[in-house]
């Protein structure tokens, strides 16, 4: 009986939403705060939202995950959550010490028409903000987009509001980072170095969200990209945003701000979307390609080589957020592999553009869909009636996976039920690498599990 | 060591059990401090936790889409039977719906639902915002109700209106609207409901075991495996048994206002509480002394299989010192006996929810220096963890990594428990837990705890 509650016939829904593959976008806030080293996220809302927040952070991570809360009661809410917010910073300089606090509405705040640049400006006013330190803002109404909005609104925020243009450039580039884990971060600065390129990537959670054991909670982790960085993005040479959902509203701010030339790539997962990081990181800041970089890229289409039979045509159903979907899905076909069906919760045309635009090219009859009631409950609907010999999608696939007795790979967020995702990255070509193996591995196990007696191969 | 200081503002939370000591006089019960990294959560959550477990309803979460998403299938309530509760429904409010009201997405969500499942009932769940955009679901619940002709029940739980214990009474309410709608019809005059009791990986399965032995028949369990007809009928018990007593004392009260049945505060953690919760039901039935009778032979045949299985575990932890932060004060009482019964001393005693009964006794109950706090934060609780040297630290989802990183054991007390903790053979695999954990040899290879490096 085990969740099996999803019925083959696909009916459609006026506005409900079952089993959703998105969250909303408060989480995704807090997320890329924690990416600043030294900040403490803050909640500008009901007590429960920072502790979901916190929970599925804490969950995804296995790490402790600290935030504040306004902790909004009735009366804050007819009157407004200002003199909520304004004791939370007094509250948390004076206890918390961080340098930074990094505030985000919430429904509740949205709605009632809390103003965080009004509220903010008042406490810098009024002189609840300590020398040298700072408080920041975004607006995440969990009402539009997804978590992902949120991550990219909060991106947005860090840049505008502590980029500074001194008019003396600097010989470095910003390294925008879409929603990625801290494996994928650490990963970028190693690629980055190794092509000898002076960058400043913001967010960034590596050595915050996977810490190692010290005997000691420490409050604010030696990692997170720090102010003095951050206010430098506005002299740097060129940005470039990883992911058009996620990270390239921020590089649109900074250009805005401090004119700074950007462009926008894909979060590079998969040999062609690295390939790309590679050549414009290459390009824009005039340094040819190492043979250390060449030679990992070599290993991994040696891989896909030599494993091409047991990936061809292997048919393949995913889901989860725009900025990882997009490269994987091509990688996918770069393996000869059959993306089937495509789910993502977060809304926005720009991704269902670009979607469709590979899909059409390359696999036209891949069933996709986003935005409201693009939900696994649809996704599952999609496999009863079109069967896949492959899943892969965050922790919450695991009851289609089961149900339908499908090999599942987790990828994505949150995972409640796995470690690696922390440690071990998915981008760049050994991120690549990482994906083949945990590709092939779930289906020559499963090809293992099912063959004949006769058939069982020793030699794969 | 680095001194960790308290949160001003926080003094009359945190109290430390001394000789000569100033009379307790913890400020509790109250919102947290804005500004505060604290471990608590809002009225939903306490709504959520507590309806989740009746398995054949529909519960559908009205709001935007977060609140849907972060309560889906977190908790291990198990059910027998069926697993609606297993799925996350949401009408994933969107802006327009926010300025235009949500009521039209709410009817067809709850239509369409109800046509799918065919469920016994549907709990509908407001958030924040339905509270503020004015969405009358009192209406739409009624409108359903009468169409379809199965209980809709509206949840007032907007998260900001209080603390979680709101949001307890705010599901107790609702549960009250089925009570009383069934048929008592065959009841026993020797029955029960078992109230607080979640059957997290099992648990209200076990305790129903033992009274059943003891020839007690349990009408319905709120809301462990529950079930929309039995929580109908459960008015027709001659009593009810309480857990958790912050999330269900409110309902008992009102049970025993509007049906006379009274109640009685149970805990089925450890040897001592568990025989006593079996022991005051049977004193319920005087005229019936083979039920005490049967109660003793429960409890007798258990605990001479449990006690030698605990006596390695005692052996090893004896002089371990243990910290406690759970969202209850009641659990905390529970669980200082039974450590004490495997040979381990109490430090650090709180709760989320707590009121001033609960902290007095809890420092009735307590050692000297034993520090007590109200709704903690991870500064207070890593301070006291490193100056009283626990070797564990017993909390929830949030508190585990705070505890690894400061390099001693832990114990889930809370949702994400994986095995039955509850009843004699809970004892045994919470000693088992304990151990494994304290023991465990990787503290070995961690820095020393709380040493300046």
């Amino acid at each position: 009986m085990l969740l099996r509650h999803t019925t083959k016939e696909v009916k459609e829904r006026e506005g409900l939403t079952i089993n959703p593959a998105k969250t909303c976008q408060p989480i995704g806030a807090m997320y890329a705060a924690l990416g600043i080293h030294g900040c403490l996220p803050h909640s500008h809302g009901s007590q429960g939202c920072c502790s979901y927040h916190r929970s599925t952070l804490t969950r995804h991570y296995k790490e402790p995950v600290m935030a504040a809360t306004s902790s909004f009661t009735e009366g804050a809410s007819v009157f407004g959550g200002q003199a909520n917010l304004l004791a939370a910073i007094e509250t948390i300089f004076s206890v918390y010490e961080p340098d930074i606090i990094a505030v985000h509405s919430t429904c509740l705040s949205e709605t009632i028409g809390d103003d965080l640049q009004q509220i903010t400006r008042k406490a810098r006013d009024d002189g609840k903000i300590p020398e040298g330190k700072h408080v920041i803002f975004a607006s995440t109404p969990s009402f539009i987009g997804s978590h992902v909005t949120g991550y990219a609104n909060m991106v947005t925020g860090i840049a505008e509001q502590f980029a500074v243009s001194t008019g003396t450039k600097k010989n470095q580039i910003n390294i925008i980072a879409g929603w990625m884990e801290p494996s994928d971060m650490r990963e970028i600065k190693r690629l980055s170095k190794e092509l000898g390129v002076k960058i400043v990537l913001f967010p960034d959670t590596s050595d915050v969200l996977d810490a190692p054991q010290t005997g000691k909670h420490v409050f604010y982790p030696k990692g997170g990209t720090t102010v003095e960085e951050l206010q430098s993005t506005g002299d740097s040479i060129y940005s470039l945003a990883l992911g058009s959902i996620s990270a390239e509203p921020a590089a649109i701010a900074l250009e805005k701000k401090c004119k700074v030339g950007f462009e926008t790539l894909d979060i590079p997962i998969g040999l062609t979307a690295t390939d790309r990081f590679i050549m414009k990181m290459s390009e824009v800041a005039k340094v040819s390609v190492p043979d250390e970089i060449t030679e990992e890229r070599g290993r991994l289409v040696d891989v896909m080589a030599d494993m091409e039979q047991y990936l061809y045509g292997k048919r393949v159903a995913l889901f989860g957020d725009p900025d990882q979907l997009l490269p994987l899905t091509e990688f996918l076909l770069d393996l000869n592999m059959k993306p089937v069906h495509i789910v993502s919760g977060t809304p926005g045309q720009r991704f269902e553009k670009d979607m469709r635009q590979l899909l059409d090219a390359r696999s036209p009859e891949t069933n996709f869909k986003n935005g409201l009631q693009a939900d696994m409950f649809l996704l599952h609907q999609w496999m009863k009636n079109e069967p896949v010999d492959l899943l892969i999608g965050n922790t919450y696939g695991k009851y289609m996976a089961r149900d339908e007795d499908v090999p599942f790979i987790r990828f994505g967020f949150p995972i409640l039920d796995r470690i690696g995702h922390s440690y071990f990255p998915n981008v760049g070509y050994s991120g690549g690498l990482r994906l083949v193996e945990k590709i092939l591995s779930a289906l020559m196990d499963r090809q293992d599990r099912d063959a004949l007696e006769e058939k069982f191969e020793l030699v794969m | 060591m680095e001194q960790i200081t308290i949160l001003e503002g926080r003094e009359k939370h945190v109290f430390e059990k001394k000789t000569g000591a100033e009379q307790l006089d913890i400020s509790c019960d109250t919102s947290s401090l804005s500004g505060s990294v604290s471990q608590r959560a809002c009225v939903f959550c306490g709504s959520r936790v507590v309806l989740y477990p009746v398995a054949d309803a529909i519960h559908l979460v009205h709001g935007p889409i977060g609140c849907a998403a972060y309560t889906w299938d977190i908790r291990g309530a198990v059910s027998s039977g069926p697993e609606l509760h297993r799925l996350s429904f949401s009408t994933d409010l969107q802006e327009m719906d926010v300025i235009y009201g949500g009521e039209k997405k709410l009817y067809h969500s709850l239509i369409e639902l109800i046509e799918q499942y065919k469920p016994k009932a549907a709990f509908i769940y407001s958030t924040c915002i339905v509270g503020l955009i004015g969405d009358d679901i009192e209406a739409v619940c009624r409108k359903v109700a009468n169409e379809t002709g199965i209980p809709v029940l509206p949840v007032h739980s907007e998260g900001f209106k209080g603390t979680k214990k709101d949001g307890y009474k705010a599901a107790c309410h609702a549960l009250m609207k089925l009570i009383g709608t069934g048929s008592t019809e065959d009841i026993s005059k020797y029955s029960i409901n078992i109230l607080g009791e979640f059957n997290l990986a099992g648990e209200a399965w076990i305790i129903r075991k033992y009274y059943e032995k003891m020839g007690i028949e349990v009408v319905s369990t709120l809301t462990g495996d529950g079930r929309i007809d039995a929580v109908k009928r459960a008015h027709g018990a001659s009593l009810n048994v309480v857990q958790c007593s912050g999330s269900m004392t409110w309902l008992a009260k009102e049970m025993e206002e509007k049906y006379g049945i009274p109640y009685i505060r149970v805990s089925y953690f450890g040897i001592e509480d568990m025989s006593k919760s079996l022991y005051d039901v049977a004193k319920h039935f005087p005229e019936r002394p083979d039920i005490m009778e049967a109660a003793k032979q429960v409890v007798s045949e258990e605990v001479k299989e449990l006690y030698p299985s605990l006596q390695k575990f005692k052996k090893a932890l004896t002089g371990k010192k243990a910290a406690i932060y759970v969202g209850g004060a009641f659990k905390t009482f529970s669980l200082i006996k039974a450590l004490r019964s495997i040979g381990m001393s109490v430090v650090l005693a709180g709760s989320q929810t707590g009121n001033k009964d609960d902290y007095a006794r809890l420092k009735e109950m307590c050692d000297e220096g034993t520090v007590i706090v109200d709704d903690s934060n991870p500064v207070e609780l890593s301070k006291f963890i490193l100056e009283k040297e626990a070797d564990l630290l017993i909390g929830g989802v949030k508190e585990r990594p705070i505890a690894f990183k400061l390099g001693i054991g832990f114990c889930d007390h809370n949702h994400e428990r994986k095995i039955p903790l509850a009843g004699f053979v809970g004892m045994y695999n919470f000693a088992l837990e304990v151990y494994q954990s304290v023991m465990s040899p990787v503290w070995q290879f961690a820095p020393r705890k709380g040493v300046k490096v």
